[in-house]
């Protein structure tokens, strides 16, 4: 019931606590241990032969904000789309709380709120009964009220008398996110949520998430964007031609495979490294005047000083030297290019 | 919820959104079988039928007035039916239906129950404007009910299938205009088919919907080409092969899910 608190304001929770008794969503107290969703062994081959998933083996964990990061066509949506249901899976079995996706059906996609990648709406519904029509198909007594602060939250209360179609493609998506927490879900995929859209919006999404997370709420996205994985994610699934290559926590991924770039600004341009630098994995840029060393995040303590050591002693002087650490994107690419 | 409940609101949602659209465009939904069921009074009913002796013991004009309705019901079943479900999916908005937790039963009978209704009223108001043109009688109006729900939904059940196994709207025009109209007008509606030579009655048996509108028939005036139990008996096959056919689409996900 979490989700539910996040849009309504505090005296709404203290009165309404009672009143709460419909509850659909399992309480957490099932064991927070447990993986609020578990992908074993799935497979996905397309009527057309296309293999677009193989032995996707993975686990989120309970109010999570997980990012499944891939370049397009590497079965993001395929993957989000057998969880809902809208794509029937080749092989393997997925738990969402603990319940079969398709003998237990109900109680899974009851749990799940999906935003779809492409801008799906209804034409001549308004905002309002839309949003209304979501919450009754995903089998809940109408609330009004809650239906209200999500549109409020979205800044779609003022919209909520028009006909979608009269919408901009912002707008549609945020109406599209209000459908898919009109039922309370547990969890929220968010299909490449700010593929296209603007800055505010992108930026009101990325507060709508953390809110979401803070009451409780698992939030999977996709994208293709790093800075969206890096910025969001706590953890980051990598996808690629259907494999998922690696799951890991953000910030353990940044250390493990993230380099860092020590960059020094010299006095004087130097005609070429000197031999006795040789074992550094050093690059001279900018006609000689800048010093670049690349290194591990994790030898930063030892690899600093003992170059600036070495240079010492050689005589190389420098004005000013910066760090950098290297973005998802560079990871990115080096995970993939190791693939090939 | 859980894993057994009948989802009651899902339901509700989906025949509540049915008839909006068709509330939406009512005039159109109206005006346009009214029109069409006038025309065919004025020039089969006034204009032939004036030239034409009794059938089945009733003029002409009341003869061809259960048919009338039934061909209206046809396609209007046929036409919203496929076209409610047939939209979702080429809008893609399909994907909240197929995400949502909602069983087959719920979706066929949220989608085949507002088509039917709308087909329902549509022959009622039919029936309406028919008597306004001549005196209509109904002898089993309990019966000519029922059998009316029963047809709209036997018809409404395959316009769902139809809209599911269209590609397209070319498609989804191609079964009730190439096979349902023609079948129709070969299936008596205008005629019984006790007027056609020997050879042709034999061929019209082959016909379900002679069937279908000889029992509405019935419920009219009391006598149909064959009897109502027949009639009763294909309009539940009908049914039957619809329930069928929408069973083995949803268990395979057939042009729903890939
Ligand atoms: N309905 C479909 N039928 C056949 N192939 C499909 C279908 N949907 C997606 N694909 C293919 O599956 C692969 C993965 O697609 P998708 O899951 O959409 O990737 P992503 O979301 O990561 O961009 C792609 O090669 C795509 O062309
Ligand atoms: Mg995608």
């Amino acid at each position: 019931m979490a989700l539910r608190d996040a849009f309504r304001s505090k005296e709404d929770r203290v009165s309404e606590q009672g009143a709460l008794s419909g509850v659909r969503v399992p309480e957490a107290s099932a064991g927070d241990t447990q993986p609020v969703i578990s992908v074993r062994g799935l497979d996905k081959i397309y009527g057309s032969g296309l293999r677009a998933l193989s032995g996707i083996d993975l686990e989120i964990r309970r109010g999570e904000i997980f990012a499944l990061l891939g370049p397009n066509g590497a079965g993001k949506t395929t993957l989000i789309s057998i969880v809902c249901g809208i794509v029937n899976p080749s092989a393997g079995r997925i738990l969402v709380g603990g319940h079969d996706i398709i003998r237990e059906y109900r109680i899974t996609r009851s749990m799940v709120g999906l935003v779809p990648q492409e801008l799906h709406t209804d034409m001549f519904e308004t905002v309002w009964d839309t949003v209304r029509f979501s919450r009754g198909l995903f089998g809940l007594a109408p609330d009004a009220a809650y239906l209200e602060r999500v549109l409020r939250d979205l800044s779609l209360w003022d919209k909520r008398n028009e006909e979608i179609m009269t919408l901009s493609g912002g707008m549609k998506r945020r109406v599209l996110i209000a459908k898919a927490l009109a039922h309370e879900p547990a969890v929220l995929f968010l299909d490449e949520p700010t593929a296209g859209v603007d800055v505010e919006l992108r930026r009101d999404m990325w507060a709508l998430v953390r809110r979401l997370r803070d009451t409780g709420v698992t939030v999977i996205l996709t994208t293709h964007y790093i800075e969206e994985a890096e910025e969001m994610a706590e953890r980051v699934g990598v996808i690629h031609k259907g494999k998922l290559i690696l799951v890991e926590d953000k910030q353990a991924l940044m250390a493990k495979l993230g380099k860092k770039q020590l960059t020094l600004h010299l006095q004087s341009p130097l005609p070429g490294i000197p031999a006795t630098l040789a074992g550094w994995d050093l690059t001279l840029n900018n006609d000689g005047s800048e010093l670049e060393l690349t290194f591990g995040a994790d030898e930063e303590q030892a690899c600093i000083p003992a170059l600036l050591r070495s240079m010492g002693e050689l005589g190389i002087e420098f004005r000013d030297l910066n760090t950098r650490q290297s973005s998802l994107e560079e990871i990115f690419v080096n995970l993939v290019s190791e693939r090939k | 919820m859980n894993a057994t409940q009948f989802n009651i609101h899902g339901v509700r949602a989906i025949y509540r959104f049915e008839m909006t659209r068709f509330a939406r465009t009512l005039w159109q939904s109206l005006a346009t079988p009214v029109i069409t069921t006038v025309l065919y009074f004025v020039v089969f009913g006034a204009a032939i039928g004036g030239r034409m002796g009794e059938v089945d013991g009733v003029t002409y004009g009341a003869f061809i007035v259960p048919g009338l309705i039934m061909l209206t019901v046809f396609t209007e079943s046929l036409n919203n039916a496929s076209f409610g479900i047939h939209m979702p999916k080429f809008t893609g908005t399909i994907y909240e239906l197929l995400s949502a937790p909602v069983s087959a039963v719920e979706i066929v009978l949220a989608y085949v129950g507002a088509a039917a209704t709308k087909s329902v009223l549509l022959g009622l108001l039919i029936l309406l404007t028919a008597s306004l043109f001549m005196p209509v009688q109904v002898l089993y109006p309990g019966w000519m009910l029922f059998y009316l729900v029963l047809v709209a939904v036997a018809f409404s059940l395959a316009g769902f299938i139809i809209g599911i196994w269209a590609r397209g709207f070319e498609e989804l025009q191609f079964v009730p205009m190439l096979i349902v109209t023609p079948l129709t007008f070969l299936g008596g509606a205008f005629y019984s088919i006790d007027m056609l030579p020997g050879a042709w009655r034999t061929v019209s048996l082959f016909n379900p919907v002679v069937y279908v509108i000889s029992g509405f028939r019935w419920t009219f005036h009391g006598s149909g080409d064959v009897s109502m139990g027949i009639s009763l008996a294909v309009v539940s096959g009908l049914i039957g092969l619809g329930l069928l056919l929408v069973w083995g689409i949803f268990r395979t996900g057939y042009r729903l899910k890939s």
